[in-house]
Formats: structure tokens, sequence, C-alpha cells
């Protein structure tokens, strides 16, 4: 019992992990540009990212299946490597979590770079600090509460998603599937122990998860004071 | 001073709805106090000089250095070497006090040969005690040490102060303002300080901008625009001059020190010097009385020779007189506030010989005329 656990968490570990990493990479240039840009139509690209949020999971996945499966851009690269698709693979299920989870990557980020203000670049910028040494050394430390926030949120929300993992994974055993997509398949053939122990599982992730999101806040709280 | 020393600057344009004409020329040491109510701009020129705002319009050069040329050059901040201490706290809330004063820290071939050293710095400001602590902890004047000391290490060629006693309380700015004297006599660099305190301007400044609604009024020497019956300094509430003089004579019997200015000589309470010892004397209009003829022996120190040079009306019933110190009226010009009733029961007219009577004359460190 406890090894056929074992596969869809590890999974789901694994592809929160990397999502993460990405999120973070992709997710700060991105949230410091919506920040500091005054170009006026950067409020598009900032309404792009968010449509996650409001968009159902399962609408979200069918459109990443139709760019990564065999007809699309996604298909094409695959094929690079001679695979007929993106979809229900591991790179699959990244891209998607990616894609689901950045606005609540991005938004903390975003937030915390507003709230630093213009002025510790300005001091920088007094103090010779070209501008990425501004940003390396001045913005990003003090940003680092809502980096945190932004790290904890997205691997949250990537271990607890589901539509779009489904759409785009599929639900392989042993491939695909990860803990929420797990759950769904014991609750699909009747077992509900299992599904107790996974999904009890969840929600002691969710609390810790919720709860060094708090402890982080407070924290830099204090500091900043 | 050769013409490409010093700080020579215009700035003309609009930023958001804020217009601004202006130029400026600052000696290559010395303080340059830049003086207004606020909306004056004065804020504006400061952080146009370094790069901080951006007019279409601008020109300015330091030390021969051309940092702006209109839309053909501009030269990032972080190209300019440049000290600024911001009117608030500016440290980096995540650095301690040796990180912050490190950040901008010179380094390559202006570190060799520094103006002010790394050691001397940390003596000058008094910060060894501070140098491990977070900026969180450390009180308003302490900050502004720290921010004066990091300006300072990073060997700047200009040193830009924005209103940096502004957000200090009375006691803390008088904890700032000898360091600030102490680099005004030691440091040869234009200096340029922005502040609405009048009374930051008599103990610091060696030159005067006065500005007004995005203009300069007028520009100049100290000394010569408080006492200027065109400006609105001389009829001021508070008018004063500050003059420089050479300590001649100290009484160590009563604790009195005389200082000589051109066309008179003070006495002033303390002594805190040595004869051939600079020494600024802020001497208010409200201190000076105007007598026609030699007063009876009193207990006022100060009764000097003098002739009335200007009168301008302050309100309707008092006036701002200028005097020139001296029986020929030749010397230093001082500021006296006295009622039209006094003017007219007295006869007095300018052109007139009369006594000043100085109930007060304070001294503090430095030359007003650098």
């Amino acid at each position: 019992m406890p090894q056929s656990f074992l596969q869809p968490v590890v999974l789901t570990l694994e592809l929160a992990t990397v999502s993460t990493i990405l999120l973070l990479t992709l997710g700060t240039p991105l949230a410091w540009w919506l920040a500091r840009s005054r170009v006026p139509w950067k409020e598009l690209v900032g309404a792009l990212v968010a449509m996650p949020i409001v968009l159902p999971p399962t609408v979200l996945g069918f459109y990443l299946l139709v760019v990564l499966g065999p007809h699309g851009p996604g298909g094409a690269l695959a094929r690079l490597w001679g695979q007929p698709t993106l979809a229900f693979s591991f790179a699959g299920l990244v891209i998607g979590s990616v894609v689901y989870s950045l606005p609540f990557v991005v938004q903390p980020i975003r937030n915390a770079f507003a709230a630093i203000g213009e002025r510790p670049l300005e001091v920088a910028a007094t103090l010779r600090a070209s501008p990425l040494r501004a940003f390396f050394a001045v913005a990003l430390p003090l940003a680092s509460p809502g980096l945190l926030t932004g790290a904890v949120l997205g691997f949250a929300h990537t271990v607890g998603e589901f539509g779009v993992v489904l759409m785009i994974g599929g639900a392989i055993p042993g491939r695909t599937n990860v803990v929420s997509t797990t759950i769904f398949d014991y609750v699909e053939t009747g077992d509900w122990a299992s599904a107790n122990i996974l999904a009890g599982g969840m929600v002691a992730f969710a609390f810790v998860a919720v709860l060094s999101m708090f402890a982080i806040e407070r924290r830099f709280a204090g500091q900043r004071q | 001073m050769s013409e490409a020393e010093g700080v020579d600057a215009r700035f003309s344009g609009r930023l958001g709805g804020f217009a601004l004409d202006v130029a400026l020329a600052a000696p290559a040491r010395g303080v340059t106090a830049l003086y207004g109510p606020s909306g004056s701009g004065k804020t504006t020129l400061l952080r146009c000089i370094a790069g901080l705002n951006r007019f279409r319009d601008g020109w300015c050069r330091v030390n021969g250095e051309i940092w702006q040329d209109g839309e053909r050059l501009f030269l990032p901040t972080h190209r300019r070497p440049l000290g600024y201490v911001f009117q608030e706290s500016s440290l980096f809330a995540h650095l301690s006090v040796k990180r912050n004063l490190r950040f901008g820290q010179a380094v390559g071939a202006r570190a060799d040969a520094p103006a002010i050293a790394w050691d001397e710095a940390i003596e000058l400001f008094g910060l060894a005690p501070l140098l491990d602590r977070a900026p969180r902890d450390l009180s308003g004047g302490e900050r502004q040490r720290v921010a004066l000391a990091r300006a300072l290490l990073t060997q700047p060629r200009l040193l830009l102060m924005d209103e940096p006693l502004a957000s200090l309380d009375a006691a803390a700015k008088e904890e700032i303002l000898p360091f600030l004297e102490k680099l005004r006599d030691r440091l040869a660099l234009p200096m340029l300080y922005v502040t609405h305190d009048i009374a930051e301007v008599e103990r610091l400044a060696d030159r005067l901008v006065l500005m007004d609604k995005g203009r300069v009024l007028a520009s100049g020497p100290l000394a010569a625009l408080q006492s200027d019956p065109a400006l609105p300094l001389a009829g001021a509430r508070t008018a004063a001059v500050t003059l420089s003089g050479t300590i001649e004579a100290v009484d160590g019997d009563f604790g009195l020190t005389s200082v000589a200015v051109r066309g008179a000589s003070f006495v002033a309470s303390g002594q805190s010097g040595r004869i051939g010892e600079r020494r600024r004397l802020r001497i208010a209009a409200g201190d000076v009385s105007i007598a026609v003829a030699k007063p009876e022996p009193s207990s006022i120190l100060n009764v000097l020779p003098a002739r009335i040079v200007a009168m301008e009306a302050a309100t309707p019933n008092e006036l701002a007189v200028i005097l020139g110190l001296g029986e020929d009226g030749a010397g230093e010009r001082i500021l006296s506030r006295i009622t039209r009733r006094s003017w007219e029961r007295l006869h007095l007219a300018v052109g007139a010989s009369v006594y000043a009577q100085i109930k007060g004359v304070a001294l503090s460190r430095g030359d007003a005329d650098a």
C-alpha cells in the first residue's frame, strides 16, 4: 500500500520543485517589468498573466493540449527528439503548471517590487551602482518576502492543481499521475481509505504552506520597521 | 578659480505640473545653499544635477566634466561622481551599517588617493560603535550620520544634500550640524545644500541661491543677500546677517571673545578659540537697536558706530534698516529691525551717522565667505 503512494507523491514533489524554479526564473523579471515599466500596454500583459485565476482549469488544460499536442507547436518541438507530443509527459505537466501558477507567483513579487518604491534604487544609483547591480544587491533582497511568498504559493498551487494536470497529463499511472489525480482515481474505484490518506496529507501540507506564508510576512514586517 | 571648476548648471522645462527655469553656479569649494519655500524647485534642481530627474533642455557641468548637454549627452546617475544625502533615512534596510558604508565605497583608481579614507570617515562621524547594527536600530541622527559617511566614501567630486536635517528633531539637528560644519571646512568640494530652514543657511552656507516658484530670485555671497533690501530675507521676522571674522582677543577672566570683522570688532560670550581663528557671527535684526548719539554705558557689550545705508518697510509699522559698520559706514552690513515711530521720532534718514547697539552675537566655527 505505501509503495503505491510513493510514486505519485515523488512525482508531485518533482513537478512542484521544477515548476517553482521555472516560475521564479520567469516570474521575477516579469514582475519587475510589470512593477516598473511605464508603457501603457503593460496591463494587457498583466491581465494575460492573471487569466488562469479566473479561467476554469479544464479550459486552460484544453488549450494547452491543443498547443502541446501532436498537431500543435509543442508536438513539432517534441518531434525534434523523436516524441510524438509534449502532452501526457512530465514536460507537459511542467509547462501546464507554470502557466497555471504564474499569476500566483508574479502578483506577490510585483507587489513587493512596487512596495520598495523608487528611493532605494535612486540611492543605489547615487552610490555608483549600475541598474543591474541595484537590482541584485538592493531590489531583490528588499523584495525577498515577496519572492518567498511567491515561491510558497507557486509550489503549493502546483501541488494542489487538478484540472490542468488531468487534461494535459491524462493521469497515466506511473508517468503523469500526481497526488491530486490519484485521489480522484481512488474515489472512482471506491478505495476511500487510500483517498483519505492522500487527501489528509494534502490538508496537512496546505496548512503548513499557509502557516509558513504568515510566518514570512510576520518576520519581514518586524524587520522593516 | 578656473571657470571649469565648481558647478555650472541650467535647466528649464516642465516636469509633471511643475515648471522650472533656473541657472546655478557654485564655486569649487564651500556650501551653496538652495533656499526657498516648499514647491520652489530646490529639490528638483538638485535631482536634475544628480541625473535623477531629466529635463530635455538642460546643461550641467561639474569640475570641467559635462554631465548633461541637452539631449545629446546625459550621464546616468551611477556614472556621476557625486554624493547624495536624502531627506529621510535612505539606508538599505537589509544591510548592516558597515555594509551600507561599503556599498558605495570607491574601488579602483579613486581609492588610491581618497579624499576621505575609511578610518577617517568612521572617526569623523563617530560610527565605530554603530558598525554592526542594523539601520532600524539607529536613531534618526545616527542614520543621517551613516548616510553622510556613506555618500563621502564614494569619494564624490560634488556633494548634494537634500534637506538632510528636515526629518530630525531639534536635538538631532544640533547633533548633526557640527559634522556638517566640519565637512564644509575640511573638504575641497562643491556642496549644494537644499533647505527651507534659514537657521541652517546661517550656520552652514557660504553662498546662497534664493528660489521661488521654480526660478532663482537671487544668488550670491550669503551676507550680501541677507542685507539686500530688495530681497525678502532682510524684511523677514527672523532676519539676521552672517558675518565672518577673526578672533583678535580672548578675555579669560570674563569669558569673552573679540572678533574683528570689516569695519568693527564684536565682543561675544564664550572663549572657544584661539587668536587668529576664523569665526562666523550671526547677528539678528531684532537684537540691533539704533541710537543717534553715543549712548550712556550700559550692559550691552557692543555699541558700534555705523551709517544707515538703506531702509525698507518690513510691515506697515516695522522697518528693516541696513547699517554699514564704521564711522564711514564702509564696513560689513548688519540689519536692524525698528518701528516706524522710532524712525520718525529719531529723525533717521539714509546716510545718517548712528550707533548700533547689539544685544546678542552668536559665534560658530568657520568662514562665511570661503
